[in-house]
């Protein structure tokens, strides 16, 4: 079940930035990509003053827009996933594997046993997501060094969106698996189901590629307070329909 | 290995205890306890009382309500009416301070297969707020009582069923519990690995635990068990000890033997003798049903009255197995 996470923290945390970096550093920017960003860059507003500066090379230039712009998006899938998957394995995982009775024979209260298995997933998908943040710093500044000369990443945009999106990126799958887990029966089912959450931040990758929309620092702050505000009604719904009884009977 | 651990058990275990257990006090107090799923009842206004120290079976198919009582006991669920005290507390109200005290065997064994056995156990304790240092003495004890001991580092997805259901009951005494909820703690055990748990649950109720057994296994109610109730459908339909039990709802049956030409004469004489009885006759055997028996020299006078020699009278001892099949086959009727 973790594998396919692995491979695709793998892809987005190493393979994209460095791939992106090589090319730009060894090649140069392509010219036909560079002139579609340029007419890309062109239409959005004005404080994208810094990626069109004409100082910079393209293979600068290019470094900067995949690494720290097209790339943004695609970091949020992080925690969205390790949260969704490890929340899956932790509710209907367990109901799958008949191993849920025996917790719920424990002393635990209801709200201890629903914090328990909220954290134990919540806590490693923010770990994993940092941590791989940390790494692709480490990445895209050594393989970028040749050409940029400093250390460019990140930038306050991203720190925002690892330090402030991405915990809450974390709980909003976390809590739409929970609700997903209370109906389902088997890991297979909730995984099918709860992927559907998944939609909005792919249309956040195209959004930002095709520069329909630009990873403003304005634009995370209120991406962050809004999926906050979800993930509080989402936990208020949990926490008024958490039963031991309904977990008990759905997995009988 | 097993047969070292049952000996170390059973030096631990005295007999059966024959005391009065009117005057302790008690344990489980159920009244007029209902419970239904989707409108179909699953327990029916169940009453009854166990003692502190008492091995009580709840016996009946499956479906008849046993587990939805212990889940009811330990407040997982709520009942529809009725009430339950466990230990003093009231299920409703006092679930986690009753499920502190309780250790609970669940049908499934539910372990984490993908856990060593000690790993498993040392999971749970934490659950029990456990100190470390106890958990660990505890956990060395059960592994070692219930022979665990040489796969106690291998991966739980890799035991025996029997070893699932040792390790599954060695949690649910981890914490020292004074209440046992067992519920259908040996099916498809090995005779080794039922041993074993039986002797367990004779030590834990030797120190004075009290054991609530549900079980399909009419033998190993008989065997442990002070008393029994049998459930139907949700209903108590029988409560006691199991002898009195036999007593009091199976028909006093016995076997005379004869020389097969008397056959018919027998049937007569006794039929004359004592009215009301049924009589079963094949080969040189003569099966008489619900003779009083105080009746039964009657019985055999009549048959030495008619001329007919018998070889040998013998009473048949009725089980707790023909109590079960006799109340459920009046169910059945009615």
């Amino acid at each position: 079940m973790f594998y396919p996470l692995i491979a695709v923290s793998i892809l987005m945390l190493i393979v994209l930035p460095l791939s992106n970096t090589l090319i730009a550093a060894n090649t140069g920017a392509p010219a036909g990509v560079m002139a579609q960003w340029d007419s890309i860059m062109q239409r959005l507003p004005g404080d994208m003053a810094l990626l069109i500066d004409p100082a910079l090379s393209d293979a600068q230039r290019m470094i900067l827009l995949g690494n720290v712009y097209v790339l943004a998006p695609f970091y949020l899938l992080i925690p969205l996933l390790v949260a969704m998957i490890i929340a899956a394995d932790t509710f209907a995982g367990e109901k799958e594997r008949r191993t849920l009775e025996a917790l719920l024979y424990t002393p635990m209260s209801d709200r201890e046993l629903l914090l328990g298995k909220l954290l134990a997933a919540w806590i490693p998908a923010v770990t994993v997501s940092i941590a791989g943040f940390l790494l692709y710093s480490v990445i895209v500044n050594l393989a970028a060094w040749p050409v940029m000369g400093e250390m460019f990443f990140p930038n306050a945009m991203w720190l925002l969106l690892v330090f402030w999106v991405g915990p809450a990126v974390a709980g909003l799958g976390l809590g739409a698996m929970v609700l997903v887990s209370s109906r389902v029966d088997t890991l297979q089912e909730a995984t099918q189901l709860g992927g559907g959450i998944v939609l909005p931040f792919v249309l956040l990758i195209i959004g930002q590629a095709t520069g329909v929309l630009y990873f403003s620092i304005a634009l995370v702050v209120a991406l962050g307070a809004g999926i906050w505000v979800i993930n509080g009604v989402l936990l208020a719904l949990t926490v008024r329909r958490f039963r031991r009884e309904s977990l008990l009977l759905s997995s009988s | 290995m097993a047969s070292s651990t049952i000996n170390s058990i059973r030096e631990h275990v005295p007999e059966i205890a024959t005391e009065d257990q009117e005057h302790r006090p008690v344990a489980i107090d159920i009244r007029e306890l209902s419970r239904r799923y989707n409108d179909q009842p699953a327990v029916r206004e169940l009453s009854l009382q166990i003692q502190s120290g008492e091995v009580f079976g709840l016996l009946g198919h499956n479906g008849a309500g046993k587990t939805t009582t212990i889940r009811l006991l330990t407040g997982l669920i709520a009942p529809d009416s009725g009430s339950s005290r466990v230990l003093g507390m009231d299920s409703m109200t006092h679930g986690a301070d009753i499920r502190a005290r309780t250790g609970v065997l669940t049908e499934t064994p539910a372990l984490d297969s993908r856990l060593t056995g000690r790993e498993n156990l040392q999971f749970f304790a934490d659950f029990f707020d456990i100190d470390p240092s106890r958990a660990r003495q505890r956990i060395d004890f059960l592994i070692d009582a219930f022979d665990l001991n040489e796969r106690e580092s291998d991966r739980v997805g890799s035991y025996s069923r029997g070893m699932h259901q040792r390790l599954a009951l060695a949690r649910a005494m981890l914490h020292e519990p004074e209440l046992l909820l067992l519920d259908e703690p040996t099916p498809g055990l090995d005779p080794i690995a039922t041993r074993i748990v039986h002797l367990m649950i004779r030590a834990f109720r030797s120190e004075g635990g009290t054991v609530l057994l549900c079980t399909h296994n009419l033998e190993e109610a008989e065997r442990l068990c002070d008393r029994v109730a049998v459930l139907e459908r949700g209903q108590l339909i029988a409560i006691g000890n199991p002898r009195e039990l036999t007593s009091r709802i199976v028909d006093q049956q016995i076997e005379i033997e004869i020389a097969p030409r008397y056959r018919d004469r027998a049937r007569t004489a006794i039929i004359g003798a004592v009215p009301g009885v049924t009589v079963a006759a094949a080969e040189n055997l003569v099966r008489v049903d619900g003779v009083p028996r105080e009746r039964i020299p009657d019985l055999v006078q009549a048959l030495a009255g008619a001329g007919i020699p018998v070889y040998r009278v013998t009473p048949r001892v009725s089980s707790l197995e023909d109590v079960y099949f006799a109340l459920h086959e009046d169910g059945r009727a009615s």
